[in-house]
């Protein structure tokens, strides 16, 4: 699968330093070397708690390399907010979708699928597998 | 029939009623949410009312898809999305014409409530938005006063309410005996309707 355009993975939280920790983690448990393009939209764009459209668009313009973006959201807003922007045409990159999954774990699952190559449906798939990890 | 220049009225007096009532909005949030609730609607409304004015969209469905994109861009909170996608799909129902009338706003605004519920999943009785808003859709075919009056009484009826969506649901028990923040800027929203029309209190025709 190598050689192919790459998932991006967008990260949308109501806090950036949140969003941007995540994809921090995620990049060093995902690769030894380069990754899948990952990029957080987290907090407003005033740098409070909440979401920003734009942050997100950003972001999805950002990662998008034709083979679709996977949104992965924290809560509330986040969740709304992104679907609230897919329901509309051209807010989003074509192929962008919302990943039902949890937000650190889905995160890694899904920059590690999409570095080795996966597609938007693998991607998405490890995400929501994340679910499934048990702690106790 | 209900002109663009209604749905322009319609927005600048939510915008002033959110204004006026923004600290009781907060008031009740800070109670069983975080406390935003009249801060977010006050910048989001401002920003719709500002926008109409930069923009003079040309038709009803123009005015309330400008709105509700707007909102959704500017709110930053869950609010954003759940009232920019009601603005949006109710302006998205109108379509382009020119004059629209009651039954035809009554119609599109129960599409955009649909869409609210589809988006945020909750239904009646959950002490959400919905509970002012359903009620407000079965009477807007009335006229709008009577819609503005079931979606206060809606408002209200949320008080003994446990909370099923939102931060609010966190609480659990706790969230009984608050409005529900959404439900009251809600009704707010819907008592402008007859404001912009000249028939409520503020008389503004």
């Amino acid at each position: 699968m190598s050689g192919q355009a790459q998932v991006g993975i967008v990260l949308v939280s109501h806090s950036g330093p949140v969003a941007e920790a995540v994809a921090e983690l995620a990049r060093g448990l995902a690769a030894g070397g380069a990754t899948a393009p990952v990029a957080a939209a987290g907090g407003t764009s005033a740098g409070g708690l909440g979401t920003s459209t734009d942050l997100i668009a950003a972001a999805a313009g950002e990662v998008d390399r034709g083979a679709g973006v996977a949104l992965l959201v924290d809560l509330g807003s986040a969740v709304l907010t992104v679907k609230a922007m897919l329901a509309e045409d051209g807010e989003l990159p074509g192929g962008a979708r919302l990943v039902d999954a949890p937000f650190v774990e889905g995160a890694v699952a899904a920059l590690v699928t999409a570095s080795a190559g996966g597609d938007l449906d693998a991607v998405e798939a490890a995400a929501t597998d994340a679910y499934g990890y048990r702690k106790v | 029939m209900l002109d663009t220049d209604f749905f322009r009225r319609w927005m600048t007096a939510t915008a002033s009623a959110v204004d006026r009532e923004a600290d009781r909005l907060t008031g009740l949030d800070s109670a069983i949410g975080d406390a935003d609730h009249g801060s977010n609607m006050r910048r989001g409304f401002g920003a719709v009312t500002d926008v109409l004015e930069k923009e003079s969209p040309g038709t009803p469905g123009a005015v309330l898809v400008l709105a509700g994109r707007q909102l959704i861009s500017t709110v930053g909170g869950a609010s954003g999305p759940l009232y920019g996608t009601l603005l949006r799909r109710t302006g998205k129902a109108l379509g382009d014409a020119a004059e629209v009338s009651l039954d035809e706003l009554a119609e599109a605004f129960g599409a955009g409530v649909a869409a609210v519920a589809q988006l945020g999943g909750a239904k009646a009785g959950d002490k959400t938005m919905l509970d002012a808003l359903l009620p407000a859709v079965e009477a807007l075919g009335e006229s709008v006063g009577a819609a503005g009056d079931a979606a206060l009484a809606g408002a209200l009826a949320t008080v003994p309410l446990r909370a099923r969506k939102g931060r609010a649901s966190y609480l659990g028990e706790r969230s009984i005996g608050h409005e529900d923040p959404g439900a009251a800027s809600a009704a707010l929203l819907v008592a402008a309707l007859a404001e912009a029309a000249g028939t409520g209190d503020g008389g503004r025709a």
